[in-house]
């Protein structure tokens, strides 16, 4: 497990390495942020004083340096638009995006999970074939369009949510939440519905799947020989088993909702990270976009690597030497 | 697998057409929601593409709109007598009109993109399986690092550093489509390699490239076809939420993505046809798709098929 452990690592250090170089050389190089930054009235020699100042005039390999080693004492930069260090900036907008994809994994969960293990139990009955087809439409609905639905719904129809914003918020260990709070939960609700639809199809078909295959093993024909009733057999038998491609699954989905979160979140104008990397593309933010992307990708690094530990956890079947 | 790849040997293009098109019968017969998805995809590509014969309205002719038919409701009587089924926009174009001419420009970029982003994948794939050894490293890493990251984001990034339009969007979802099907063509490919007929090739003496294009390549392809169609309404769905979020197509270009986005400004004032048209159509394309997907893939899953 170790050794296991150690070589992940590696390989990790080596994809945030190869990504950062990419970010930035795309970032930085494409586009000349002198052109961005300077305004008409601007001189040759202000041009140039500008460029020395930003550091954009040394050698390419030179600047990469410099910015690698900035990140790694954790500074990202300066934002343009915002004038405040990018780190800090993206740090305290972060438990909102999280708040909304916890809360939409767990709607996913709690209804896709049931859903599929009685389509997977009852394959040819008329309710799994509604319920076939209605993941089908899930998953053909954009997400901006379902938020779109969504607010027309509830915020204009019937009035019942708010359309827009996080409202109001407590503040838990310095950490502004909206998850302890009736206004802010409101607010929470419409984002976190949206982000949960697909989560839903996701993990109904996961767990339909999982069931029918699951219920074919010799183990299961077993256990019910065994006379096992029903519901332990559904519950030690058949959950344990399709647990694992569930967990790893939603595990690296994580990522994807994440990613998922910049167009919920714009629609909803929900103050999370994922606005915040829209609203700096359109300002050409770019140490803000950078940092975004760099952050991003070690959280992939690392949500990849809790998922192939979780899954050891999970199947003894699978060990890692 | 196996049944799949004895699938498509059969399905070598030299052999006469009736065999194809009985067993294409036989995919969707007694599957009625398959066969209305064929219809609606057929029926959505037809529009795309006569869309300027059967238009009431050249939503970009600016001289024939009138401001006085902004924002009405859909069954309205324009100003030229006309009707307007699903209502106008703030400029009076009729929404019908932008609907069916943005469905040329979401099937167009969509359809490219992936037809381009696979053959690339696919080539890639099956490069690593005859290979192997670095080229097969190089590529399978470049597969695994594009694979960790999530595609809307991967779009986002690269449209924001090459800036915005139909070619942009369009390298940005091919960038999308590749890896995935180099993944998948390089198991089959693998597998395949191992099998006599590839030993006999080479010992026959002919060259890498005809090994790959006359023998990999017809016996690896069919689990690729299979996902073809959902990458195809992944594609629609990706451009149109690029357009939405003002980073796909350009504004004098607009997809059914941009037309959502620009009733976008009027829904909470309740002037809902603007986005929820555009929308609906969309939606009931790329369900369309997906049905017949669906049906694909668990016609090409033979466990799933014995029990048919």
């Amino acid at each position: 497990m170790l050794s296991f452990v150690l070589r992940r690592l590696g390989q990790s250090s080596v994809l945030v390495l190869i990504m950062s170089i990419l970010v930035f050389v795309g970032m930085y190089v494409v586009s000349d942020p002198v052109a961005v930054l300077a305004s008409d009235d601007f001189t040759e020699e202000d041009r140039i004083a500008l460029a020395s100042e930003l550091g954009v005039d040394r050698p390419l390999m030179v600047q990469y340096f410099s910015f690698l080693s900035n990140v790694v004492r954790g500074d990202f930069g300066t934002s343009f638009v915002y004038n405040e260090p990018v780190l800090p900036l993206i740090v305290e907008r972060l438990p909102a995006t999280l708040e909304v994809a916890f809360l939409a994994i767990a709607i996913g969960l709690c209804i896709g999970v049931p859903l599929g293990i009685y389509s997977g139990l009852n394959r040819k009955k008329k309710t799994t074939k509604t319920i076939s087809f209605l993941t089908t439409v899930g998953y053909s609905i954009p997400n901006f369009w379902q938020a779109l639905l969504l607010i027309l719904v509830f915020a204009v129809w019937l009035k019942v949510l708010p359309a827009s914003g996080r409202g109001d918020t407590t503040t838990l260990f310095g950490i502004e939440l909206s998850f302890f709070n009736l206004d802010g939960l409101r607010h929470m609700l419409l984002p976190a519905i949206n982000l949960a639809i697909y989560k839903i199809c996701m993990q109904t078909r996961l767990a339909r799947s999982g069931t029918q295959e699951v219920m074919f093993q010799d183990y299961m024909t077993f256990a019910r020989a065994k006379g096992i009733p029903r519901p332990r057999l559904i519950r030690r038998h058949l959950m344990r088993n399709i647990l694992i491609p569930i967990v790893t699954i939603t595990g690296l989905e994580l990522g994807g909702l994440i990613a998922f979160s910049t167009v919920t979140e714009t629609v909803f104008s929900w103050p999370g990270i994922g606005k915040l990397l829209l609203d700096s593309i359109h300002n050409a933010d770019r140490p803000v976009v950078v940092a975004y992307l760099i952050l991003i990708v070690m959280m992939f690094v690392v949500i990849n690597f809790v998922v192939d530990v979780l899954y050891a956890l999970l199947d003894p079947r699978i060990r890692y030497t | 697998m196996e049944t799949a790849v004895e699938q498509t040997m059969t399905s070598r293009p030299d052999k006469p057409e009736p065999t194809k098109w009985k067993r294409a019968k036989k995919v969707f017969k007694g599957h009625p929601m398959a066969i209305a998805g064929l219809i609606g995809v057929t029926l959505f590509i037809l529009t795309a593409i006569f869309a300027p014969l059967i238009a009431p309205q050249n939503p970009y002719d600016l001289a024939k709109l009138d401001i006085l038919d902004g924002l009405l409701p859909p069954g309205s009587r324009l100003y030229d007598g006309t009707y307007s089924v699903m209502g106008t926009d703030a400029l009076g174009r009729d929404i019908l009109s932008g609907v069916m001419y943005g469905l040329r420009i979401s099937l167009f970029v969509a359809f490219t993109a992936v037809l381009v982003g696979s053959s690339i994948g696919v080539l890639l794939g099956l490069l690593a399986a005859l290979r192997g050894g670095w080229v097969e490293t190089i590529i399978m890493r470049a597969v695994d690092l594009k694979i960790s990251f999530p595609g809307i984001l991967l779009a986002l990034m690269l449209l924001a550093i090459f800036g915005t339009g139909v070619d942009k969007v369009i390298y940005a979802l091919i960038i999308g489509a590749w890896a995935s099907k180099a993944r998948l063509v390089r198991a089959v490919a693998l597998s395949e390699m191992k099998k006599e007929y590839i030993d006999a090739a080479r010992l026959a003496g002919l060259s890498d490239f005809r090994i790959m294009t006359r023998f990999l390549l017809p016996n690896s392809i069919s689990p690729v076809l299979v996902v073809l169609p959902m990458s195809i309404s992944g594609a629609i769905g990706a451009e149109a939420t690029l357009s939405f979020l003002g980073v796909g197509v350009p504004i004098t270009e607009p997809s059914l993505g941009l037309l959502i986005a620009n009733g976008n400004d009027y829904l909470l004032s309740g002037k809902w046809w603007i986005s929820i048209f555009p929308g609906l159509v969309l939606v009931a394309m790329v369900l369309c798709i997906n049905v017949v997907s669906d049906r694909l893939r668990d016609h090409s899953n033979p466990y799933l098929r014995a029990k048919d």
